[in-house]
């Protein structure tokens, strides 16, 4: 009886140890349904883009500030997950000409930027290209070609340009485009 | 105990100046864009609101004007023209923020004055523009 008191510390000690183990699987557990739930709701229907078993999303949960700030003052900040690295790293050494605009930043701004997109890049590309324009991409028409969208959606003033993302895809600013989230607007 | 808390009193009113130093006045804007057009305009005669008005309204050659994005009225909501984004109101009497932060206003004036000029502003095209937007109400 003795030596079992002598030993509870080391009783409690092991299974704080093992509960601490069951916790942290059990979290771990709902992460993965959470990305296979999310990928599921999102492109998953055709195997145009191969990679999303992957489970990266588009955009992270942790954004980097400066690149909010910065992006989204002319245009939604577009989810990094939507061009490959090569892509990011065009635009972004020529802000001077940002389609048709100047949207320079200093070096140190731009650096931190090119930095998260480049981490953040889509690593579920297939096509050997790097578009500059998201809507280039050969996913992107195929996504949102005749049989998907109507010519009308497009001409509708509200829409204005396919770059618009956030006039159909509500959630766009959370880089989420998940199809239940879309609203074509009247 | 005095010393640490004297320690405290110098960080804080450190943090404050700094703090100073990044935020300004509009009327701080235009004072020092009044020193740098009379070292590098010949002859400054000092500002105008009618040529800032005019400045901001006409094209410069390009597709844009200042007011293809920020209205005919700088106490309104603007609207980028390519991504109809909305764009705060510019004349300070109508949004506080305007001309506070020095790095956003060299950094707009760059990338604006490009869109609309090819070209930077002169000091004297810029302190001519802060004076208009200071005297819409």
């Amino acid at each position: 009886m003795f030596k079992i008191y002598k030993r509870i510390p080391q009783v409690v000690a092991v299974a704080v140890l093992i509960m601490s183990v069951v916790m942290t699987a059990a979290h771990a557990d709902d992460d993965n349904d959470e990305d296979h739930r999310g990928a599921d709701r999102g492109e998953s229907h055709n195997g145009k883009y191969s990679g999303e078993a992957l489970g990266k999303p588009l955009q992270p949960a942790q954004v980097n500030a400066k690149w909010k700030q910065e992006c989204s003052n002319c245009h939604i900040a577009y989810a990094p997950g939507l061009l490959p690295a090569e892509s990011w790293r065009k635009v972004m050494a020529g802000l001077d000409k940002h389609f048709g605009s100047d949207a320079s930043l200093d070096a140190q701004e731009n650096k931190e930027i090119t930095g998260f997109l480049v981490d953040n890049a889509s690593n579920r590309w297939n096509a050997p290209t790097a578009p500059l324009r998201i809507t280039d991409s050969a996913w992107f028409k195929s996504k949102h070609d005749s049989h998907e969208i109507s010519p009308s959606v497009w001409n509708n003033p509200k829409v204005k340009s396919p770059a618009n993302c956030g006039a159909c895809h509500t959630k766009a600013e959370n880089g989420s485009f998940n199809e239940h989230d879309v609203r074509m607007p009247k | 105990m005095l010393r640490i808390s004297w320690v405290s009193v110098f960080l804080f009113v450190a943090g404050l100046s700094i703090q100073a130093a990044y935020a300004v006045t509009p009327g701080e804007v235009l004072d020092s864009l009044r020193s740098e057009a009379e070292k590098s305009t010949a002859g400054f005669q000092g500002f105008s609101a009618t040529r800032g008005e005019n400045f901001f309204r006409v094209k410069h050659g390009n597709e844009w004007s200042c007011t293809s994005c920020h209205t005919e009225n700088p106490a309104a909501t603007g609207k980028h023209a390519k991504t109809d984004k909305p764009i705060d109101p510019m004349a300070p009497s109508a949004n506080a923020e305007r001309f506070t932060n020095p790095k956003k206003i060299e950094k707009w004036f760059k990338r604006n004055c490009n869109d609309v000029l090819d070209r930077v502003c002169t000091p004297q095209e810029k302190g001519d523009v802060l004076s208009y937007l200071l005297t819409v109400k």
